[in-house]
């Protein structure tokens, strides 16, 4: 059979063939991950199973990333259960303090995901990892738990939503474009229980972090996971994080795909997700009228170093519109340091904003940036539902790293063409 | 398996963070989240619920986060099991781990209005609409989720695997 690239990729986890999408299949897991909100509910799981001890203590992560450093009470309470069973069970990728950002910034940083994986996280953006070529999804805490205690998980083959990019990529557009554009198109159901693999000329050409945002948002279509191929470019970049011994790994050509999509982006604009679904995608220009009291540059979509310097290069010089909050938060201690050592954090600092340690912080509506009611936030985030960063009457944009940065400069939503 | 309650109809792609906000995801406790339940919708949502009422939604329910957190928090609130056009794939497992039936009835969900007295019987497949009168089928659930549900959900499940 010639296989898409999930198909592939579980094949390789499973001694049962896949024959067709749909099957049912017990897969073995990489790695399993949990952070300071899922954790605590996966490890009530675990004393439930009556487990003593995880499947391999080097195959877990737990990352204490969503209201660290703790917000409060509660949060602090919470961290302190995750911390005590790492100690408990000796898992040696454990992550509080001065080593912890976005779980799905600093996994890969960390070496510990790679091309051909799979990889199960109480976390939805599990998903960015496929930006490497691995299988990787969210499954709830007690999943999770599941996959800590056997170091397996069952999954229905997906069947797969090609989508193909072509064309030239125009100035200040990138990966966060191409799949807000996408989810405009498909719908915030369109990909449900599917798998996306994205490939053409332009995804050739993107780079390794811009993958990673790309694959990060697939859940917002729907899907199961977003995969790219792994490529020359993917090996060296696991290479530089300390990684070896990886291969390349692509869908068969020809293989089965349930949809298949092309679109020529030689005339996008960047793309706005407007509130309340990240389906509701415009191009920049159509939204340009609309006054924003915050904006938010982080996330585990866009807070790595390629995401700070984009936006660094277009408010170099500049000033935070008056009135406005800018909020940047590198997504993980490494991409912190490089924007440090490159002059990243003065210009930053200069223009008027306000740097946070890595968190996931306001994305979710944890902490270091809620909006009161009636406020406005273009973000670089993934979601724009109702409340999810703060009053329920407040609402919030969704925008590549550029756009958030032109948009801090006028405190109207911007072309970075435009200044 | 059957069920008898009052329905409250929630719209499209009612999200996690609809269904329990992040704010309220410092406690694992089901009763205690059961009391938050869609205050990300609209706020006092929950005191509309008597224990055993039916939760009916549109389509994807359950998008967005992992957080099982959401299907504990309607479990909380006192509903049962779940009728919608469709459900969120994370969403769905982690109802039937945590206990939580889902019906999925696809467009025959229009049939069922806010507040109708509904009696449904899982084993033969039918929903019998009191106060309309009508009577609707469903989707069957997937044997492999309905033996994780009548086995106690997923912990009991691992638990028998792990003792053996």
């Amino acid at each position: 059979m010639r296989q898409t690239l999930a198909q592939k990729i579980l094949q390789r986890h499973t001694d049962q063939p896949i024959t067709a999408d749909g099957q049912i299949v017990q897969c073995r897991v990489s790695l399993v991950l949990a952070n300071d909100i899922t954790a605590p509910l996966a490890i009530k799981s675990i004393r439930g199973m009556g487990v003593k001890k995880v499947f391999d203590k080097d195959k877990v992560a737990l990352v204490c990333d969503h209201f660290t450093p703790n917000k409060d009470i509660d949060s602090a309470e919470q961290v302190k259960v995750v911390r005590d069973f790492a100690r408990e069970m000796d898992i040696t990728h454990y992550y509080e303090g001065g080593n912890v950002g976005v779980e799905h910034a600093i996994l890969p940083e960390y070496g510990l995901v790679g091309p051909g994986d799979i990889i199960v996280g109480a976390d939805s953006h599990t998903c960015t990892y496929g930006g490497l070529g691995a299988f990787a999804t969210g499954l709830g805490s007690t999943d999770v738990a599941a996959a800590m205690a056997l170091g397996e998980t069952w999954f229905k083959v997906p069947e797969t939503i090609r989508v193909n990019f072509t064309g030239k990529l125009p100035e200040h557009v990138g990966g966060k474009d191409l799949i807000l554009f996408t989810i405009g198109q498909t719908g915030v159901a369109g990909a449900l229980y599917k798998a996306l693999e994205f490939g053409g000329e332009v995804i050739d050409d993107l780079s390794v972090e811009a993958r990673m945002t790309m694959a990060n948002m697939a859940i917002e279509a729907g899907g199961k996971v977003g995969l790219f191929a792994a490529d020359e470019k993917t090996l060296e970049y696991c290479r530089a994080h300390g990684r070896d011994g990886d291969e390349p790994i692509a869908a068969d050509p020809g293989a089965a795909y349930w949809k298949e999509m092309t679109f020529d982006v030689s005339s996008f604009s960047p793309q706005i997700a407007c509130p309340h679904l990240p389906d509701n995608v415009k191009p920049v220009e159509e939204v340009s009228d609309v006054r924003v009291d915050q904006v938010v540059l982080g996330s585990c979509t866009n807070g790595r170093i390629s995401d700070l310097r984009e936006a660094a290069a277009i408010i170099r010089g500049r000033k935070v519109a008056k009135g406005v909050r800018f909020i940047v938060i590198p997504a993980s201690p490494g991409a912190y340091s490089m924007a440090l050592d490159e002059g990243l954090l003065r210009i930053f600092l200069d223009a008027g904003a306000i740097i946070s340690p890595p968190t996931c912080g306001p994305c979710l509506g944890g902490h270091m940036g809620i909006l009161a009611g009636g406020e406005r936030c273009l973000a670089t985030t993934n979601r724009n539902f109702k409340g999810r960063m703060g009053s329920l009457k407040s609402e919030v944009y969704l925008a590549n790293p550029a756009v958030a940065a032109a948009t801090a400069v006028t405190g109207f939503i911007t072309h970075p063409g435009k200044l | 398996m059957t069920f008898k309650g009052k329905t409250h109809v929630v719209g499209d792609h009612i999200d996690t963070d609809a269904i329990i906000p992040a704010r309220f995801l410092v406690t694992a406790d089901t009763a205690e989240l059961g009391k938050n339940c869609f205050e990300g919708l609209e706020e006092g949502w929950v005191k509309r619920v008597t224990p055993g009422d039916i939760l009916v939604a549109g389509e994807n329910f359950g998008c967005g986060s992992s957080r099982e957190h959401a299907p504990l928090a309607i479990i909380g609130a006192g509903m049962p099991v779940v009728l919608a056009k469709s459900y969120a794939r994370i969403f769905y497992r982690n109802a039937f781990n945590m206990g939580l039936l889902l019906l999925e009835l696809g467009d025959d969900i229009a049939r069922i209005k806010d507040g109708d007295e509904l009696e449904i019987d899982v084993a033969a497949g039918k929903i019998a609409n009191l106060t309309s009168g009508e009577t609707i089928g469903f989707n069957p659930v997937p044997k492999f989720m309905m033996d994780m549900l009548s086995g106690g959900g997923l912990v009991e499940y691992v638990k028998r695997k792990v003792e053996q």
